[in-house]
């Protein structure tokens, strides 16, 4: 019934002006400077383009934004589902405001996470300290940009899972105990493949935004090229010693990459929608 | 894209049916582990923040706002998110309105492109409009001519802001207008109210919370942003550093007193932030509850 009288066009005023803002706006800061972007590309000849994009120093940054992100995203994956799983289900004192922290890499500033990362992991550091006994750099390598990594993309993990984890249905857990299965197998086999898409749209939200990431990124990983240089900061880089065709080619290939994701993202949600429907 | 992060409504703890409890040892040992975590990841760098910035004492720490480059950064920070989040809600609003309360062809790829610069790398931001203004781009010989300077100067910061900060109040309204339907505005219009007056008394009262929570967001990320910023400031000292910008410059000096202590700035405006975004989150929620509630009773 409600359908029937949603939305019928006509009857609402402000279409025109809404709309008209809406599409002019967009276009102006977002369409045509991102179309600018793939114009100036494609004044490069495609063999510009490909031995740009496949220098060495490239690739290399390209091998470690995303092998680096994708680690990220997987102990984010782990943690971040206990971390959901005991906000959502274990009552504790503090909950509230443990809750509410888990936005921080949202809301700090990522210049101001960059250095306080970098502080806590550097030799003289309080983790820093430790873990080089053991003989780990926390600081200035591979080992501190997966932490930078990590830490932004906490948020995307935990805050698709809480909802999808408290919506589940308490009669199905029920169900698969009263059938003999045990709190693991349980939690695996039932409780695991429901909260699959929620899962899957956090790592990849929490990958391509590390990919992607900067701030929080180039104070902690020391920038060695061919060692600790990710892509965004190499685009910066050519763009600071005007090769800005090399920059504009990286910087393609890195929002090709976001489009997917995006893609990729809307698909998962799509694919949820349709799954819990039927 | 990052709709989980900035859409996160947290919701209570439940206490599971007996049949499906975890054992004691399985919920202290999991609290335990996810804590240490979170304690490790969240609070830690929080904290070493506040504990660099006072290092050498509260005196100390005071002297650096004396500093005019830092000064000069805040304001500049604040001119920047003065401009971009009026902006951004006046466009919030007309995306939502044109969305929610129409139908058309292309409306889900409408809401896609408005997610967009969520999904772009910093980096890349700030590098289209290099491309578009600075002085090889589209415009540059131009701007050159009549003595117009963006790149490197106070507009293309805003610009740079503007972008990153442009779905912000978008994407918090539309789910909630989406689920509040138009019931309300047409019987508003039954009874004579038109326009600009229906908007203020019907809608606006309806979507307070949900605009305040994006306003919220849309400011955090104006204020702190870094990277789209520094590709298209240049770095001129008490002319073009933002706070983030400047925290960096004092941080490559090896001022790192100052450098936490600006930055320490940052982090109460985080905190700040997380508190009212706990507060307002709890106000969004009911709302967007109770419209669903009379969705599913008319």
């Amino acid at each position: 019934m409600r359908r029937l009288f949603k939305r019928r066009p006509g009857k609402i005023p402000g279409f025109p002006l809404t709309m008209g803002i809406t599409v002019t706006y967009l276009g102006l800061i977002v369409l045509i400077p991102l179309a600018g972007l793939v114009l100036k590309t494609a004044n490069l000849s495609w063999s510009q383009f490909w031995a740009t994009i496949t220098d060495d120093r490239v690739t290399a940054s390209l091998r470690l934004s995303i092998g680096a992100s994708l680690a990220a995203a997987t102990i984010n994956l782990f943690f971040g589902f206990m971390a959901a799983w005991v906000l959502v289900r274990y009552p504790f004192p503090g909950r509230k405001i443990v809750d509410a922290l888990v936005d921080l890499p949202f809301a700090m500033p990522t210049a101001v996470s960059g250095i306080a990362l970098t502080a806590l992991y550097a030799r003289n550091g309080w983790l820093g300290g430790p873990l080089s006994h053991v003989g780990i750099d926390g600081a200035f390598s591979r080992f501190g940009i997966v932490i930078a990594l990590t830490f932004i993309g906490l948020p995307f993990v935990v805050r698709t899972l809480q909802p999808a984890l408290s919506d589940l249905d308490a009669e199905i857990e029920e169900a698969a105990a009263s059938l003999g299965a045990g709190r693991l197998q349980t939690v695996g086999r039932v409780v695991v493949p429901a909260v699959l898409p929620a899962l899957l749209a956090g790592f990849a939200m929490a990958f391509a935004r590390a990919v992607g990431e900067y701030g929080s990124v180039v104070f902690i990983s020391g920038n060695m090229p061919m060692k600790t240089e990710i892509t965004p900061l190499l685009i910066v880089t050519k763009l600071e010693q005007y090769d800005v065709a090399g920059a504009t080619s990286i910087a393609l290939t890195l929002l090709g990459f976001s489009f997917t994701m995006l893609l990729v993202v809307n698909g998962i949600q799509v694919w949820n929608t349709a799954r819990t429907r039927a | 894209m990052a709709n989980a992060v900035t859409s996160s409504l947290s919701l209570p703890a439940r206490a599971g049916a007996p049949a499906t409890r975890d054992t004691a040892l399985t919920r202290w040992l999991l609290t335990g582990v996810a804590l240490t975590f979170l304690g490790v990841f969240l609070i830690l760098p929080l904290v070493v923040v506040f504990a660099e910035a006072l290092r050498e004492g509260f005196g100390v720490y005071l002297k650096i706002f004396q500093d005019p480059d830092a000064l000069a950064a805040i304001r500049l920070t604040l001119i920047a998110a003065g401009v971009s989040v009026p902006l951004n809600v006046v466009f919030g609003l007309c995306a939502a309105w044109a969305i929610t309360k129409f139908k058309f062809r292309g409306r889900s790829l409408l809401v896609t492109l408005i997610d967009l610069p969520i999904a772009v790398s910093p980096v890349v931001a700030g590098l289209i409009y290099v491309l578009v203004f600075g002085r090889q781009g589209w415009l540059g010989p131009w701007l050159a001519e009549h003595d117009i300077k963006i790149i490197f100067a106070v507009p293309g910061i805003v610009l740079a802001t503007v972008f990153i900060t442009f779905p912000y109040v978008a994407r918090e309204l539309i789910p909630l207008m989406e689920e509040q339907g138009v019931e309300e505005e047409q019987a508003a219009m039954t009874l004579g109210a038109r326009g600009w007056t229906m908007f203020r008394r019907v809608t606006l009262p309806n979507i307070r919370w949900a605009l305040l929570y994006g306003v919220i967001l849309c400011n955090a990320r104006a204020m702190g942003e870094f990277g789209a910023v520094s590709v298209v400031s240049g770095h001129i000292r008490g002319q073009t550093n933002t706070l983030p910008l400047h925290v960096e410059i004092l941080y490559n000096e090896y001022s790192f007193v100052a450098a936490f202590a600006t930055a320490s700035l940052l982090a109460i405006l985080a905190i700040i932030t997380l508190v009212l975004k706990s507060a307002v989150e709890y106000r969004v929620r009911r709302q967007m509850e109770l419209s669903a509630r009379m969705g599913d009773e008319s």
